[in-house]
């Protein structure tokens, strides 16, 4: 467990540092720049920013100077948002999309397994067809047209639920579902496909044989098993979407990391587009080892090493 | 009908399917008595498990029984609810699978397993039951059971595995396990050293077994009656001697025929039956076996044969011995039938 541990950790810094490497090259090959579309300034003033920054210097000093601060625990200052560090964005953001997005994974969680199971149970039967065709649908529809259809009926029409903000929980609903209704629809397919394999296998004809209620070899014998594949899933997922959704936070005026994300890359904020990323890239090293070790509780079978 | 602890009468069942009803057991009369050792055999399709698992109410989807009478133990199958037959399951009868590899279930330790079944059936408790676990372990003659209670199956050899399975079998000590073919999966030796436990098993517990196997020598070593199964029909019932000194039935003298034999001489042949198993979704109007048989007559691909006893438990159900039998006796044969129609029969 140990020397898993030491190697994921290895592995994690290696791959973030990858990432970042090609995150500064790559933005600063795309045409355009921080100051550039301000197209107000003299270009006497222009200068002085760009001394003010450092872009005035070769980029491959740039990126040595970026690194080591980096390694030092500077992520600098935003470009576009003057006076704000990178990490004051991200630590007021992220909680934001963090809160969203979780709540909308568990909602997925809570309603996809269950139905698959359902699905699996009635094979064949009109209640699968049903679950099926719903979850088809929900893969299919983008998250922007429910974010709309949301907004247009329950918000405007008939005025059950606030369209914009997040100021009391009745005003996370509506982005809660928008962001749950992908995974929810991907876990019940998944959950459908591999608990329909579980139940042929033989240890659920032992557990029959065995005198166990339905109940009993389901939830005991079948769930733990056809687990899996979910949990697979659901790690990457997690780290998507708590790191929040452009769109729905768009949409529904919310102020989290998903929308600072793209901004940033629009506007050039090279600093933030730096800082999110690698963000990102360490939220999902980190997942991805939260579900490996969530393997090994799950399945005995699976030894890290 | 007490005195069977088994008794299927006429069993009859089909499996529905979208392509059309597959008759799996066409009439299956089968008596095991108390402390018996059954051999059901038969090639893959001839409805042995099928009859083994009706038994225990766990046809599979879409399989249905369409007639008999099914007696367990006093219980009338027919008439049980699924909630009576789970009490019964894993208690008063247990089953033993093919593959223990994957029989047992891969996430929960074998401790887990047995104790499941215990605390399921009896009023033990967990400490209990930990004992009985233990217990078992060493009647079925694993090592160290404290040790491999807290192991997983993966963790465990073929062999161990089944023995754990028969552990769990034995659990509430039933009065009928039925293996079905539970060796199969094993290599030889292994395969030796669980006949032989399930023997001494049951020589200790004085259960009935019901062996479902597709390997005569098994059968041969381990039962007193033999029910040789084809197409969802029993064509020849006996015992041992019977099936193997006196076979009437020409599946099984084929059967018997396609061992390989110790004192063969070198370079001998074996004898396979011909043929192919039948079509289940269509199957022939006579005796099943008729297209296959060597002396097939006209009324074999016509007519059901029915029943000819030789004596109170050797039977078989084929055309030939009854016209046997009945030239014996003195009888006269039905004469339109007796014309060899072994042409027509390679024709169909």
């Amino acid at each position: 467990m140990l020397k898993y541990i030491v190697k994921r950790i290895v592995i994690a810094i290696v791959t973030i540092f990858v990432v970042a490497t090609l995150t500064f090259f790559l933005m600063n090959a795309v045409p355009g720049g921080p100051f550039q579309a301000e197209k107000s300034i003299s270009a006497q003033a222009r200068a002085n920013l760009d001394a003010k920054y450092g872009l005035d210097k070769p980029i491959f000093q740039r990126y040595l100077t970026y690194m080591k601060d980096a390694l030092h625990g500077d992520f600098s200052e935003s470009l576009k948002q003057r006076g704000r560090s990178v990490i004051s964005i991200i630590t007021t953001k992220f909680p934001v999309s963090a809160r969203v997005g979780g709540m909308a994974v568990l909602l997925s969680l809570i309603i996809g397994i269950p139905l698959g199971c359902i699905a699996a149970l009635n094979r064949g039967k009109a209640l699968d067809n049903v679950i099926i065709v719903l979850a088809t649908c929900g893969i299919a529809i983008p998250s922007f047209v429910i974010c709309t259809l949301l907004l247009y009926f329950i918000g405007a029409k008939l005025q059950w639920l606030p369209t914009y903000g997040l100021s009391s929980w009745k005003h996370y609903i509506m982005p809660v579902i928008s962001i749950a209704v992908y995974p929810t629809a991907y876990i019940t397919r998944l959950m459908r496909s591999s608990m329909l394999d579980v139940l042929g296998q033989d240890y659920m004809r032992t557990a029959r044989a065995k005198g166990l209620s339905q109940g009993v070899s389901l939830f005991k014998h079948a769930l733990r098993n056809a687990i899996i594949p979910v949990v697979t899933y659901v790690g990457p997922m997690l780290a998507y979407t708590i790191t929040g959704s452009m769109i729905v936070e768009k949409i529904f005026t919310i102020p989290g990391l998903g929308s600072e994300f793209v901004s940033s890359a629009l506007n050039r904020d090279y600093t933030v587009i730096m800082g999110t990323t690698i963000f990102l890239a360490t939220l999902m090293v980190l997942i991805n080892v939260l579900v490996d070790i969530v393997y090994t509780i799950i399945d005995p079978r699976i030894k890290l090493k | 009908m007490s005195e069977y602890l088994v008794n299927i009468e006429d069993e009859r069942l089909s499996f529905f399917t979208p392509a059309g009803e597959v008759k799996a057991l066409n009439g299956v009369t089968i008596r095991v008595k108390e402390g018996e050792v059954l051999g059901i055999v038969g090639e893959s399709g001839s409805g042995k498990s099928v009859t083994a698992y009706s038994l225990m109410g766990l046809t599979a989807y879409p399989g249905k029984l369409i007639g008999g009478q099914l007696y367990f133990n006093g219980h009338h199958i027919n008439d049980m609810t699924e909630k009576q037959m789970r009490k019964m399951r894993g208690n008063e009868v247990s089953i033993i699978f093919q593959d223990p590899m994957t029989s047992l279930n891969p996430v929960y330790t074998i401790g887990n397993q047995i104790r499941e079944v215990i605390l399921l059936h009896t009023d033990k408790t967990k400490k209990e039951a930990q004992e009985r676990a233990i217990e078992l372990l060493k009647l079925v003659g694993i090592n160290e059971p404290e040790k491999r209670l807290k192991q997983y199956p993966h963790e465990l050899s073929g062999g161990m595995r089944q023995r754990v399975m028969i552990a769990i079998a034995l659990a509430c000590e039933p009065k009928l396990l039925i293996a079905d073919e539970p060796t199969t999966a094993l290599d030889v030796t292994i395969q030796a050293q669980i006949l032989e436990l399930m023997i001494e098993l049951k020589e200790k517990l004085g259960m009935a077994i019901i062996m479902i196997t597709h390997d005569l020598g098994i059968v041969a070593s381990t039962c007193e009656r033999i029910a040789v199964m084809y197409a969802g029909n029993i064509v020849e019932y006996g015992t041992t001697e019977d099936i193997f000194y006196n076979p009437k039935h020409e599946y099984t003298k084929g059967l018997i025929r396609s061992i390989p034999r110790m004192d063969a001489k070198e370079h001998t042949r074996l004898i396979p039956i011909e043929g192919t198993p039948v079509d289940m979704l269509n199957p022939p109007k006579g005796c099943k076996f008729a297209s296959r048989c060597e002396k097939c007559m006209k009324i074999c691909l016509t007519e059901m044969p029915p029943v000819t006893q030789f004596d109170e438990i050797h039977y078989t159900q084929c055309w030939l011995n009854q016209k046997e039998e009945m030239e014996k006796n003195g009888q006269a044969a039905p004469a339109a039938d007796s014309e060899e129609a072994k042409g027509g029969a390679a024709n169909e």
